[in-house]
């Protein structure tokens, strides 16, 4: 399989997602430069996390106009797998391509450490290797990771099982107390109606392989090795 | 030359945990009747000369494809 890695200017995270999927998991990937306007044979692209354009006027908010969103819309449009991590996730929904918006964390910290992540749904070609309801452990690392949709936008994302991860405790209790950064719901990770498109403010990138300590990330590269293109 | 002024902010209900943190500062220097704190932003375009009209739905459309985010946030603004 051959994944494209978007690099943005103040991305920071794409040598990460490039090394899990071509030194631990063994396909091929390539960097994309955001300049790039066609692309071409790819079979997953990875917006990875990061800081693009210094986070300036919103997180995502001038990211989502580099040449290569056009492509990358057209690519998603086409049905082509493609995961926002972190800023990438920000850049998604600024992008429209997700709904809802991440807005600055409720305590104002940049909150950077290993989080409890229920799994929602595991029914989508990010998390097929996951158990509905499993509880995994994966860092999180951002100051803008509060979730946050009209109540109308929250109840479709509960009746077409979009949200994708919710922060939870390590029995899996969605409370608040568990709850890093005020998202609604807790949520951590939505996709699109049609499952092609994940965004999730959490690293699985930084938990997938043993000498990181954690491999609780690793099923989401895997999941999507698993998937029919 | 004509300069666009824009105001974006946080629409009612969208929670502002920076407002509120400089809320509760400005009560702990003494200013008690400062009730409710909501923070913004503020934008200055220049812009080439143009016909007020033409300009108004220009500024409006920036704002609406970059300058705010309409699921959280208001914008408006003046031309002069």
């Amino acid at each position: 399989m051959k994944f494209g890695i978007v690099v943005f200017p103040g991305s920071n995270c794409d040598h990460d997602c490039y090394h899990i999927v071509k030194n631990v998991l063994g396909q091929e990937a390539e960097y994309i430069w955001h300049k790039e306007t066609q692309i071409n044979g790819f079979d997953c692209l990875i917006l990875p996390g990061g800081f693009s354009y210094g986070d300036y006027l919103r997180t995502g908010a001038i990211a989502k106009f580099s040449p290569v969103m056009k492509a990358v819309k057209e690519f998603a449009d086409g049905g082509g797998l493609v995961i926002g991590i972190c800023n990438g996730f920000q850049i998604l929904v600024e992008a429209g391509l997700l709904p809802g918006v991440l807005m600055r964390n409720r305590d104002l910290k940049f909150i950077c450490e290993n989080r409890y992540l229920k799994v929602e749904n595991s029914n989508t070609p990010f998390t097929r290797l996951y158990n509905k309801g499993e509880v995994v452990s994966i860092p999180i690392a951002h100051a803008d990771g509060n979730y946050f949709a009209d109540d109308q936008t929250l109840k479709r994302l509960q009746d077409n099982g979009q949200i994708v991860f919710r922060y939870c405790d390590a029995n899996g209790n969605t409370i608040d107390d568990a709850n890093p950064n005020g998202s609604l719901l807790n949520i951590a990770g939505v996709c699109n109606e049609k499952r092609n498109i994940l965004g999730m403010m959490p690293h699985p990138e930084r938990c997938a392989e043993e000498i990181m300590g954690n491999t609780d990330g690793k099923r989401v590269f895997e999941s999507i090795l698993t998937t029919k293109i | 030359m004509m300069i666009a002024k824009i105001y974006v902010t946080l629409k009612n209900g969208v929670l502002d945990p920076q407002g509120k943190a400089v809320q509760h500062s400005l009560e702990s220097i003494g200013y008690k009747e400062a009730q409710d704190v909501r923070i913004g932003k503020y934008i200055e375009v220049k812009l080439t000369d143009m016909p007020k009209a033409e300009a108004n739905k220009k500024v409006k459309e920036m704002c609406e494809k970059m300058l705010a985010n309409t699921v959280i946030e208001n914008f408006r603004f003046e031309i002069e």
